[in-house]
């Protein structure tokens, strides 16, 4: 177990330093001058060069490289080109949003989708089994902006319960931050907890097939508590890892819905980045998503270990 | 349920019901929130060129020596009147007495000096510094009157600074001000929640009239569906530049918003490397002018609204000359031009930057030149790339842009700008404007640039792009048009 840790570790660290070489390479090749963005098209050529300077373009790529991946090493990649103020402030003020928004969809996603799944699963072949199957494959083909346009239609032009969009902020008392992300929650969650629904009831209709569960079931278990006692943790194993795939898509779903939504998050801050050229701003959010996956998958491959001897063993 | 229980239910609900619909009536309403497109870089409109942040500050944080007003006249601002020499080389500028900056500081000939100063430094990262190349020196004559004096006559002198780009800034805040804008203006900085919104409150000190919005928030919103979302169901009040045309005719139909189509400055252009070969063959760019059916772009890039352009002029300025009949839609016309020229079978590149207008009509356009014989593959890009590829580097062929900024006649006597027109005769004409005082001649030779440029159609001239404005219908005091990118909001009020 402790050396499946470290060699995770190690890999983990690995992933991040090529990460940061290929990102800060992608950077460089993008076509487009952060300073020419800023001033627009009246700036003469001098004023461009003043502000290259004064935002450090004008130094050596290495040295650029060297001063922010050392400054993320201390926590403080550097200053935002368009916002002047420091990265980690501008990410740290954003992630305020888009943890909660995307931890809200994720247990949202679990909630309705693994019932869902164990209620198909239980009623195989049957009325709800072919009802969630048909849900489910909805689910998954929707385009969760749509979705979520649809629903701001819905709940906020018509029957006005919810805003339509934007953050009032944690300042505002935890009721109006929260009430402000339910939609966006529900649009990322639904077509989330559609896939997991159908893994969830494949997976537990595999497991239910086998030898022990027969046994079980000889043992005048019944069908439900064969299910819920012998059957579940086996069927968690490939749940598992579709969690750890869906927490990266989520991560890049929050980029659309936020604009869909106008949230101040981590999303719309890249997307805003991207345009303006605020290249400090796009390679250490990007850097900080690829870290966030990275740890996410090495706490999948933990999890397992946890819940599947055979992997405990082996490692 | 007893009778006593429906009785006591029924009338808390009428009271209820009283209450909602009676109470805007007892308290008349004085906050606004008001949606823009994008999301400022920085409060500072003397630092970088973002549309957005003049679309907050101007006039309402922040106000300048001279102020443009609704209908892009100048008018006095901080100075209360000026007067200029009879070379037309010495402006004297009268400045007001009794103002303050927000922070409580007085503004005086100082802060005049500074900004200027600051603007044309050799570090200076003014946006707008290029038309300030005329000025010499600036002088504080005493507290109150401000001396500037140019290399040459500029007539365009006041309008150039009641630009965003030259409002006062007070010299000891000047550095902060892009976090926390201090200004003299009607409204003082409240809070910027990042990403979000800005909020601004009443300036109670300010030295003119007060404004009767008491708080107001600008609310970014950028996707067309969205904004429309957030004005149905009431999150926002105002959109006073409407991204999406396709949504109006569901706020016009809808009695509770006004619909407001103005004009801005935005004269949408073909461009056309006229250095690069065919285009620098005025056969061949005539040709592209008759192969532009400008009534078919309005429709169907705009859905109608629009105005058509003949040349780079915007047809709400004085001595606007109509050249829309100079190219009539003529496909015939087009090929004949083409063969003439020796210019068959052509092969151009499109690059088409984000915005709808630009790639709605890069569609239209493609199809129309096909049609009379020249391939067009269309190339879409950011800002950021058409910036260097198209602006800076003139690696193009055609591209669709809208040139924002009011009375800029001068871009086509430049030196080195994209279009790579380079006409002595135009640049002769150009200088004897900007010498130019008396207000006749001016006119007069307004009229000629305007004709030079079409008839050496050197861009395809398409269309003005329009204001559209969409706000509750109890709202008074927009501006109708943009004759700079600003959301004066010193008249506005709700209706009582």
């Amino acid at each position: 177990m402790i050396r499946a840790f470290a060699a995770g570790v190690a890999s983990l660290l690995a992933t991040l330093l090529v990460a940061s070489v290929v990102i800060f390479a992608a950077m460089q090749v993008l076509p487009g001058d952060p300073a020419q963005v800023m001033l627009g098209v009246n700036a003469r050529p001098d004023t461009l060069a003043a502000l290259r300077e004064q935002l450090g373009l004008d130094q050596p790529l290495a040295v650029r490289y060297w001063t922010w991946v050392s400054g993320l090493l201390t926590g403080n990649p550097g200053v935002s080109h368009t916002y002047a103020v420091p990265v980690s402030d501008l990410i740290a003020a954003r992630l305020g949003v888009s943890l909660p928004l995307a931890a809200l969809a994720l247990a949202l996603a679990v909630a309705i989708g693994l019932p869902l799944g164990m209620w198909a699963a239980a009623r195989r072949g049957r009325a709800v089994d072919r009802g969630v199957l048909i849900v489910a494959q909805l689910g998954i083909a929707v385009p969760n902006f749509w979705l979520a346009m649809l629903l701001v239609l819905l709940f906020a032009v018509t029957l006005r319960w919810l805003p339509p969009g934007g953050f009032p902020g944690w300042d505002a008392g935890a009721g109006p931050a929260l009430l402000a992300l339910v939609l966006p929650a529900v649009a990322l969650a639904l077509p989330q907890s559609a896939i997991l629904a159908q893994v969830m009831r494949q997976s537990l209709v595999d497991v239910l097939a086998q030898d022990f569960v027969r046994t079980a079931r000889a043992k005048g278990l019944t069908r439900g508590q064969a299910l819920r006692r012998h059957a579940l943790r086996n069927a968690f194993i490939p749940i598992l890892s579709v969690l750890g795939l869906q927490f990266p898509f989520l991560l890049a779903g929050t980029i659309i819905i936020e604009n869909v939504f106008f949230l101040p998050g981590i999303g719309r801050l890249v997307f805003q980045a991207v345009n303006q050229r605020d290249l400090i701003v796009v390679q250490s959010v990007v850097m900080l998503l690829v870290a966030i996956v990275a740890v996410v998958n090495l706490l999948v491959g933990l999890a397992y270990a946890a819940v599947d001897p055979r992997v405990r063993r082996a490692a | 349920m007893t009778v006593w229980r429906m009785t006591r239910r029924c009338a808390a609900l009428i009271l209820g019901v009283a209450l909602l619909c009676g109470g805007p009536a007892f308290a008349q309403r004085t906050d606004l929130a008001i949606g823009v497109r994008l999301e400022p870089p920085h409060l500072d409109p003397t630092a970088a060129a973002a549309a957005v942040i003049g679309e907050i500050t101007y006039a309402n944080l922040f106000e300048g020596l001279t102020r443009i007003d609704r209908e892009g006249r100048v008018i006095p601002g901080l100075a209360e009147s000026w007067e200029v020499s009879d070379d037309g080389k010495v402006y004297t500028f009268r400045l007001r007495q009794g103002v303050f900056f927000h922070d409580g500081s007085t503004f005086d000939a100082r802060d005049a000096v500074f900004t200027l100063e600051r603007a044309i430094a050799p570090d200076s990262i003014n946006p707008q510094k290029a038309l300030l190349e005329p000025i010499e020196a600036v002088e504080a004559v005493d507290a109150h009157t401000l001396s500037v004096r140019l290399k040459r006559p500029t007539a365009q002198l006041p309008f150039i600074l009641g630009l965003p780009a030259l409002v006062i800034v007070g010299h000891e805040t000047a550095e902060t001000n892009r976090a926390m804008p201090n200004g003299t203006g009607p409204f003082r900085f409240s809070r910027w929640h990042m990403g979000d919104r800005v909020d601004l409150v009443r300036n109670d000190r300010y030295w003119g009239e007060k404004p009767a919005l008491s708080r107001v928030t600008f609310r970014v919103i950028g996707d067309p569906s969205a904004a429309y979302a957030a004005l149905m169901a009431g999150n926002i009040d105002a959109y006073t530049n409407f991204p999406a045309p396709e949504h109006l005719p569901q706020f016009e139909a809808d009695p509770r918003f006004k619909v407001v189509v103005g004009r801005t400055e935005g004269k949408t252009v073909l461009a056309q490397n006229n250095a690069r070969k065919p285009l620098d063959d005025i056969r061949v760019r005539r040709a592209i002018a008759h192969a532009i059916d400008r009534k078919l772009l309005i429709d169907g890039a705009l859905y109608g609204y629009g105005d058509p352009i003949g040349s780079h002029f915007a047809p709400q300025n004085a001595g606007y000359v109509d050249l829309t009949g100079r190219y009539p839609y003529d496909p015939e016309a087009a090929r004949a031009l083409l063969r003439e020229a020796g210019a068959e079978g052509l092969r151009l590149k499109l690059a088409l930057p984000p915005p709808s207008y630009a790639r709605r009509s890069g569609e239209i356009i493609a199809e129309r030149l096909r049609d009379v014989g020249i391939q067009v593959d269309i190339v879409p890009m950011e800002w950021a790339q058409w910036l260097t590829d198209v602006f800076r580097d003139k690696n193009y062929d055609l591209s669709i842009v809208s040139h924002v900024e009011p009375n800029d006649l001068d871009i086509y006597a430049r030196d080195d700008y994209y279009f790579n027109y380079d006409s002595p005769e135009y640049k002769a004409l150009y200088a004897e404007l900007a010498a130019e005082q008396d207000e006749e001649k001016r006119l007069v030779l307004l009229k000629s640039l305007q004709q030079k440029l079409t008839d050496d159609a050197v861009n395809g001239f398409l269309f003005l792009l329009p204001k559209l404005g969409v706000w509750d219908a109890r709202l008074q005091g927009f501006w109708e048009n943009a004759p700079i990118p600003a959301n004066d909001l010193t008249g506005v009020r709700w209706e009582r």
